[in-house]
């Protein structure tokens, strides 16, 4: 008598079909994650060696390994970090602790949002109408991060100011009244109070800036050259170019030769997203208010 | 002695046709070496009072001051280095604002801010400020643990230790009690009575019966209006110019 | 501490004076973004403006099909290269609109726990894969795929990087979407529940309308995303210039033909200058993307 309704039982049909049928739509899209990741290490398992990550390439880029592209990458994400880190981070500062409701931080506000946008290839032809031409640079490592530190910026600064504004205004407004300076309050409380979630972004930035192509393209980034860098004046492979250059610009490569670069690569920039999301669980179980 | 002069004080958030008025036409003294109690319901302006004092006013966005602070006889709003007036004035807050770093940091901090480095200096400042603060005995083992992580009541207990280590003259609490157990609030009251040789303190507070133990004289605030100002017996007992007053402190509202 | 003397009460000291130098110090930093963008507009306008006093026949770049650069009579039409992208972005937001809205509804409104987590971390897996990983999975697995599945002789087209494009676009969307729909106050749906509506039905007739613009935001941004990808697009695409009738056509897109032309050209020339032009219509384009984005999201459309 008082059992469901015809309309009930009809909604709960609905109900379920709804939620069966997003399930679905969200595993159509995080499949392939799996799916790449399971391909890569199959075809590419079998090139990683200790030879491969140490070695140079050899044979016109056929054989051999791809040292001189990992460690070039390495310096690019560093030089990049020395410039992007405290331009994030002064920047985020700004915003988080000076920035008053005007129009200039809508501004500030709005050209981060269009930095992130910026196509990557904008982002190369700045660099290569500034750095290595405007500011004489020429193609190097010097221009290549700097290129790489514009296009990454946001990264940090809106990571940075996402665990600034987490710190508890009371803290604030406690040490100004101890007749603390702003930067003082800084200094003191805000940032140790926030260094783990900045590093957290950096990290982040660390992993996307590594996978970059098209911005050091012309910048700095050499097809092949067997070398290792010595100063930032100098150009330098990468393991994102590398991929591209053995993908589609060297005939004859061997096919399991790309898949073990990108292996490598991907393993990479996981690695860099692993400790990013493990660090900032860690952080969310050990907030000290 | 007169320690604190406010004239035609006048309390604004916001611009325009949002603007709120929180305090106007304030005029009192407070003299030397007396705790001067403000009581009054909430919403009437106290707290905006304080922060007008220190000049928290120009790091809170919205916030206005009109009209006449002087500290000492010279106007607040003169002087070229709001920190240095800042570190004459300890403020204690209602909740209690352990900071993220260990006991002994947290007192030492204004110490440190002022450039004092060396150790001994600050162990003797740390201990000093805390016995008077009556927490030293239950902290003295544990001076590495997180100011934030002790109770409410010794947290608040803290925060009295800090402003003391600024070695003020003017010590501002916000209704302290707020979020600190009855037994603690006793003790607190008895360090405050004990301070006053050597400060002035302005006691807001949302118990009446605490302004009546430790005050020498009371102003009621309400809606943004000093209504009145009396000795704080005066207040209880004798005659009031404002049926508000009497009606407030019998509990008839607030 | 002794009072100061009245005469100067509060002298400035060394913490006064090193905060007014922080404060400046970190201005600068704060203005940083403003300068950056105004510097690359400038920069990549420097390099690019001497194509429009040249060589621009504005109506040869907009209507015309033909960009050869490189011939004796080089022409710089730009309609395949704006063909090529347009198809490539639409498709992919064919793919990725309902994939990354659906995606984010199950993730904010319905998953819960260690689900929940895990999708969103595998979200976030997604959108770390470098641009140039996806390009080289276009050229390989999804090539593949294509030629067996749909049995056409080259699998690289729009369907291969519309795919591609989608997928790549699909995390930010995704993200973007869930924090609007997070942003519908929890009243709402808790009003509508006791009016004895099913969640679903919360979400569709309640949830959905209250974060509409949250919701156009993300996929504007998508769409950015999807228009400014230079290198999955350049590998996934097949690079030929076409204006595409099917989904199986190669294409070649705005990003991915400065990419590939620029190493060849010399500083100064026209084409140099003329890819340089390109670059100043992508940037206008994203700008006003994210311009839009942004007022969407404020709900400043309609005054």
């Amino acid at each position: 008598m008082f059992g469901p309704t015809a309309r009930t039982v009809q909604d709960q049909l609905v109900e379920r079909r709804v939620r069966v049928g997003l399930g679905l739509v969200t595993a159509v899209l995080v499949l392939p994650v799996v799916l790449i990741l399971g391909v890569l290490v199959v075809k590419g398992g079998p090139m990683i060696s200790m030879e491969f990550l140490f070695s140079d390439p050899t044979n016109g880029m056929t054989e051999g390994g791809i040292f001189p592209a990992l460690i070039g990458t390495v310096w690019l994400v560093g030089f990049a970090l020395l410039f992007s880190v405290p331009v994030g981070i002064a920047a985020a500062l700004y915003l988080s602790e000076y920035a008053p409701d005007n129009w200039v931080t809508r501004a500030i506000n709005l050209a981060i949002i269009n930095l992130a946008g910026v196509p990557s290839i904008v982002h190369a032809l700045f660099g290569l109408g500034a750095f290595v031409l405007f500011a004489g640079f020429g193609t190097s490592i010097l221009a290549a991060s700097l290129t790489l530190a514009v296009m990454t910026l946001p990264v940090v600064i809106v990571a940075t100011r996402e665990s600034l504004q987490a710190v508890p205004m009371e803290f604030r407004e406690a040490c100004w009244s101890m007749g603390a300076t702003r930067w003082q309050t800084i200094w003191r409380i805000v940032l140790p109070n926030s260094i783990t979630g900045i590093l957290t972004g950096v990290i982040l930035e660390v992993s996307r800036t590594a996978g970059e192509t098209a911005p050091i393209m012309f910048t700095g980034a050499a097809f092949f050259l067997p070398f290792l860098p010595e100063s930032v004046w100098d150009q330098t492979m990468a393991m994102s170019l590398h991929l591209f250059v053995v993908s589609t610009q060297v005939p004859d490569v061997p096919e399991a030769l790309p898949y073990g670069v990108a292996l490598v690569m991907i393993l990479m920039v996981l690695t860099m997203n692993a400790l990013s999301i493990g660090f900032r669980m860690w952080l969310r179980g050990r907030r000290k208010w | 002695m007169v320690k604190l002069s406010v004239r035609d004080l006048r309390i604004t958030y916001g611009e325009g046709p949002s603007e709120k008025v929180a305090l106007s036409g304030v005029n009192l003294d407070i003299h030397e070496h007396e705790i001067f109690g403000i009581i009054g319901p909430a919403n009437s302006g106290k707290t905006s009072f304080l922060r007008a004092i220190n000049r928290m006013d120009e790091f809170t966005l919205g916030m206005d001051v009109r009209g006449s602070v002087k500290l000492d006889g010279t106007e607040v709003r003169d002087w070229a280095n709001v920190y240095a007036l800042r570190r004459r004035i300890g403020v204690v807050f209602p909740l209690p604002v352990g900071l993220p770093m260990s006991v002994y940091d947290n007192v030492a901090l204004s110490p440190r801010l002022r450039g004092v480095r060396k150790r001994s200096v600050l162990d003797e400042k740390v201990e000093q400020c805390l016995t008077r603060a009556a927490l030293w005995d239950e902290v003295k083992d544990r001076l590495g643990t997180l100011g934030s992580l002790l109770s409410g009541g010794q947290q608040q207990r803290l925060t009295i230790a800090r402003a003391l280590s600024q070695e003020p003259d003017l010590l501002l609490l916000d209704e302290f009690s707020i979020a600190v157990d009855p037994v603690t609030t006793m003790r607190i009251e008895d360090v405050l009575v004990d301070l006053k040789q050597d400060m002035t303190i302005v006691l807001v507070t949302n118990l009446v019966q605490q302004a009546r133990r430790l005050a020498d004289r009371t102003a009621f605030f309400l809606m943004g209006e000093c209504v009145e100002i009396a000795e704080t017996e005066e207040l209880f007992t004798g005659e009031v110019k404002d049926p508000r007053t009497r009606d407030y402190v019998d509990g008839r509202f607030g | 501490m002794a009072a100061p003397s009245p005469a100067r009460p509060g002298a400035r000291d060394l913490a006064w004076a090193g905060d007014k130098l922080a404060q400046g110090v970190i201005f600068l930093g704060g203005i940083s973004g403003i300068l950056l963008v105004i510097g690359i507009f400038v920069f990549v306008s420097r390099e690019g403006l001497g194509f429009v006093s040249n060589g621009l026949d504005l109506r040869e770049f907009l209507t015309s099909p033909a960009w050869r650069p490189t011939s004796n009579h080089p022409t710089f039409g730009a309609l395949a290269l704006m063909a090529g992208t347009a198809s490539v972005t639409g498709l992919a937001m064919l793919v990725s609109v309902p994939l990354s809205l659906g995606a984010a509804i199950f993730i904010g409104e319905f998953a819960k726990g260690r689900t929940r987590e895990l999708l969103k971390v595998l979200i976030e897996m997604l959108a770390a894969i470098p641009s140039v990983v996806w390009g080289f999975i276009g050229l390989t697995m999804m090539n593949e795929l294509i030629i067996d599945v749909f049995n056409v002789p080259v699998g690289l087209n729009v369907l291969n990087a519309g795919i591609i494009l989608g997928l790549m676009a699909a995390p930010i969307m995704t993200t973007i979407a869930e924090d609007a729909l997070k942003a519908v106050p929890d009243g709402y749906r808790q009003a509508a529940e006791a009016m004895g509506a099913t969640r679903w039905q919360v979400i569709w007739r309640v949830v959905i309308p209250a974060a509409k613009n949250g919701l156009v935001a993300a996929v504007l941004l998508g769409v950015g995303r999807g228009f400014g990808e230079t290198m999955a697009v350049l590998m996934a695409s097949g690079h030929s210039i076409n204006i595409p009738t099917s989904p199986f056509d190669s294409v070649r897109a705005l990003t991915a033909t400065i990419a590939a032309e620029l190493g060849e050209t010399a500083v100064g020339s026209e084409h140099y200058q003329a890819l340089f032009f390109l670059g100043i219509f992508l940037f206008v384009v994203t700008f006003a993307i994210n311009l839009t984005a942004d007022l969407v999201v404020r709900g400043i459309k309609n005054g």
